[in-house]
């Protein structure tokens, strides 16, 4: 190590929240012109650590250095002199602003904008150039795609002056397209004395970009060590810590249709078109997979089964009879089962006990409530069961929800969705945020579902997933859905073409 | 300076939060009223003396304290579904209004029932006033904070209006108020020579009863529902505008009842000074006891307290009596800051 130059080095450092050891102990270098991958779980600790580097977090125990220099503990500002530059998960863009001022703004002195704006619209373009990183400053944020917000942050850091760029999950929100364009860009980077950490938790990218692989598990540091010499099982078991057997989808001969929609269309609050002419038909015993870059109507097609959002045009048949009324309560009564896309903010209440959100959508059956009345002995009776029978851990009836794990909310509220057996379930991203062991009980919950008889939609980003569990997939992109395909005759590659729009073609009417 | 979330509360932190921060509070006031000049302890004594000192003091603070509670109530039981009524001074004068129009001799009744007729009358007349600004809510997404505010002053101008004009009482030599309740309509006196009448037995009744509504019920628990997370009442069928036009009408029903508190029992009839502001302390009452119901009680009581012992202060020592004002409003921070502190930690770097 001593012939290249350490640009990063990261010495002992330990972060506690609470009794949670987010970090522990962790130590790593980083040296020039090199892609340190930074693996784990979910809830590894891989945020908690870039956040410490960024100084956004201080640490408990332990320091950072940049170029030989330490970095004093919480000060954003001085890790950006220093030349560290980040992108997160979560973009942090202003959608009202021009590219060029999204690149000024927190990076030039508001002091005579317009002599700093002619300035540093010559610098982003001859950035933006050297880099490969085509994109126009005067285009307005919300109008441009997710790539290309992506490409903005990393003009962003680069004009900051970073020579170590941090991405945290960066390829989350591309299309397989368009993450292959992410990596040509970085090696690029690479090729011009860049040095980048690279967070994921997917080990297919990761062996294609990285040099060197450290492995997070429950905010240990259990393995580094140098592409070449990782094979995809060892990774995999060292992030994991042991090997999950994964449930197997089982072919199985579908039943009747259970869900029919045919040319659904509808509009959002802003009167904009989010469904056009969607038509889908689940059977039972079957899975369809729907892939789409977020933001294609996933969300509009979830409200619509949801009963959220009601069509503008088209049909809607739960077990071959039309709805009529759009609401929640009818559609959970009809036999449909929802599990929404963000456990929250839909699923569940936070500040309510876990007894409460279990009833929260059944709290008016008898068997909860009569009269009015609130029936506090069954409704506690009912959480103990339901504690054992999807082993919800972290607590007890009368524990706030908001203290659970991610992994343990979702268990709440599979519970409460699966515990009158719908013969419709609406997953949408199910597994998002979740660690493999709570990532397989919820695919062995929908595999189960399927075998009982049920027919289930699983809206979800994650491609792999799609493919593992799905009978059909079906693509959406800008608020229509493509027909649906055998799973076995569909390849990564295609699904991302789909998802781009480049052979994309909507499904016609079957009903 | 960072803050953290603790991961558990002691329960004597939860105890002794609000109780230290009321001692901050008076050691901070004792600055204002050494300031005034006045010898603090002696003026401290006072004021404790004034508010629960003796028979007469302590049955004060009692009747000050019956409407509090109720426009507490009715705070805390909108709070809590996130309908930020701040229209509790309108819905009051609104229940006394409504009693003065039925009970000084349009209807009469034996006392048994007249008492809850006046009761009825002006809690539905205080509920139909907040129904207006919760179907604005509703149905067009008005801001019920400027609705409600601002109805205050409508109602007061309507009440002005009718107490200078047709509802004068033409024995009052001139002032502007109304007539007095019948007989059967006034609150029965409690106890002999004091101002204490049976609307503290009804405020407190009332207090169980909103309290039993929140934790035992079907309603309580929509209510409860949609002020933590709207958005997930509404994914699991909560019937959202339905539980907002039952929380109105329950919150504005009890602020109206402070109304006839008032009418029917402090007083025996409508002025324009039947509240010095009830309705906009009862947000106070409410934050204060964390829109629990039972501790809108001990809150109504404390700010009574407040109030009636620097009024008794302020005429021994020589303070101005905005000294209670200063308190209430330091203790409402105080505590707020207090119950966060319960649940957050202060890490110092």
């Amino acid at each position: 190590m001593s012939q290249s130059e350490i640009v990063l080095r990261v010495e002992g450092v330990t972060k506690r929240f609470g009794t949670l050891t987010a970090n522990s102990s962790i130590s790593f270098s980083l040296e020039k012109g090199k892609v340190l991958s930074l693996l784990g779980e979910n809830g590894a600790g891989k945020t908690t650590l870039m956040n410490i580097i960024f100084g956004h977090y201080t640490a408990d125990e332990g320091h950072v250095e940049v170029f030989g220099k330490r970095l004093e503990a919480g000060n954003p500002a001085e890790a950006i002199a220093l030349g560290v530059g980040m992108v997160h998960q979560h973009f942090t863009l202003a959608d009202n602003l021009t590219v060029l001022d999204n690149v000024i703004l927190g990076t030039e002195s508001l002091w005579r904008v317009r002599q700093a704006r002619a300035a540093a619209r010559q610098k982003l373009q001859s950035l933006s150039q050297e880099f490969g990183l085509e994109v126009n400053p005067d285009a307005l944020v919300s109008a441009l795609t997710v790539g290309e917000k992506q490409r903005v942050e990393i003009l962003k850091a680069l004009y900051r002056g970073a020579r170590v760029l941090i991405l945290d999950e960066p390829t989350a929100v591309l299309t397989p397209q368009e993450t292959d364009q992410l990596f040509a860009t970085l090696k690029d980077m690479i090729a011009r004395g860049l040095s980048v950490i690279f967070i994921s938790h997917k080990l297919g990218e990761v062996m294609q970009i990285a040099d060197r692989i450290a492995v997070l598990r429950h905010g240990q540091l259990v393995a580094e060590f140098p592409v070449a010499e990782a094979s995809r099982e060892i990774i995999a078991e060292k992030m994991v810590g042991e090997t999950i057997p994964q449930p197997k989808r089982t072919e199985m001969e579908p039943g009747e249709p259970v869900l029919q929609i045919a040319e659904a269309s509808a509009r959002d609050e802003q009167g904009q078109a989010v469904l056009k002419k969607v038509s889908l038909t689940l059977r039972s015993k079957q899975i369809i997979g729907m892939a789409g870059v977020s933001g294609n109507g996933q969300k509009a097609l979830s409200d619509l089964i949801s009963g959220l959002l009601p069509p503008t045009e088209g049909q809607v048949a739960v077990k071959g009879e039309a709805v009529r009324v759009f609401d929640p309560r009818s559609m959970v009564a009809k036999g449909v089962g929802r599990v929404p896309e963000d456990r929250h903010l839909q699923g569940v209440v936070g500040d309510f006990t876990v007894s409460e959100n279990l009833i929260l959508e059944d709290y008016t059956n008898p068997r909860f409530s009569r009269r009015g009345w609130m029936r506090a002995g069954e409704i506690a009776a009912h959480a103990r069961k339901m504690i054992k029978a999807f082993d919800i851990r972290g607590g007890g009836p009368e524990t706030i929800v908001r203290g659970l794990s991610g992994g343990n909310m979702q268990k709440v509220i599979l519970a409460r969705v699966l515990e009158n057996n719908p013969d419709i379930i609406l997953a949408n991203q199910p597994t998002r945020g979740l660690d493999v062991g709570a990532a397989t009980f919820v695919h062995e919950q929908l595999f189960k579902a399927k075998e009982r008889g049920a027919g289930v939609l699983l809206i979800s980003e994650d491609l792999e997933e799609l493919l593992a569990v799905s009978d059909q997939v079906v693509v959406m992109y800008h608020g229509q859905v493509s027909a649906p395909m055998p799973v076995e005759d569909v390849t990564l590659q295609q699904l991302g073409l789909l998802m781009s729009g480049e052979t994309f073609t909507a499904a016609g009417t079957e009903m | 300076m960072i803050l953290e979330p603790r991961t558990n509360t002691p329960l004597w932190m939860t105890i002794s939060a609000p109780v230290l921060a009321v001692v901050v509070v008076l050691i901070l006031s004792g600055g204002l009223i050494a300031w005034a000049g006045a010898p603090l302890l002696e003026s401290y004594v006072a004021l404790v003396k004034g508010a629960f000192g003796s028979r007469f003091a302590i049955s004060e603070t009692l009747v000050r304290a019956t409407p509090l509670i109720l426009t507490g109530l009715a705070a805390a039981v909108a709070f809590r579904a996130k309908l930020w009524n701040i229209g509790g001074e309108g819905q009051l004068y609104m229940g006394a209004l409504a009693a003065t129009y039925f009970g000084t001799g349009l209807v009469s009744l034996p006392m048994p029932l007249m008492i809850p007729f006046l009761f009825l009358v002006g809690a539905i007349a205080g509920g139909v006033l907040l129904l207006v600004p919760a179907l604005l809510k509703t149905r067009l997404k008005v801001d019920e904070v400027v609705t409600t505010l601002l109805l205050n002053f409508i109602i007061l101008l309507l009440a002005n209006y009718l107490l200078f004009g047709p509802w004068k009482d033409p024995m009052s030599m001139g002032w502007p108020q109304g007539a007095p309740i019948i007989d059967e309509g006034v609150l029965p006196n409690l106890v002999a020579k004091t101002r204490l009448h049976g609307g503290l037995i009804f405020s407190l009744i009332a207090a169980v009863c909103v309290f039993i509504l929140m934790t035992k019920t079907r309603w309580g628990l929509e209510i409860r529902a949609v002020g933590h997370n709207v958005d997930a009442a509404r994914f699991a069928g909560i019937p959202i505008n339905k539980t907002v036009i039952r929380t109105a009408l329950i919150s504005g029903g009890l602020a109206a009842c402070a109304g006839v508190t008032e009418v029917a029992g402090t007083k025996g009839y409508l002025t324009l000074d039947i509240s010095p502001g009830f309705g906009y302390t009862g947000i106070a009452v409410a934050m204060l006891a964390g829109l629990n119901p039972l501790g809108v009680i001990v809150a109504a009581l404390f700010i009574a307290g407040i109030y009636n012992g620097a009024d008794s202060m302020s005429r021994t020592m020589d303070v101005s009596n905005y000294i209670a004002d200063v308190i209430t409003a330091a203790s409402l921070l105080m505590v707020m800051l207090a119950v966060m502190l319960t649940r957050m930690r202060i890490r110092w770097r």
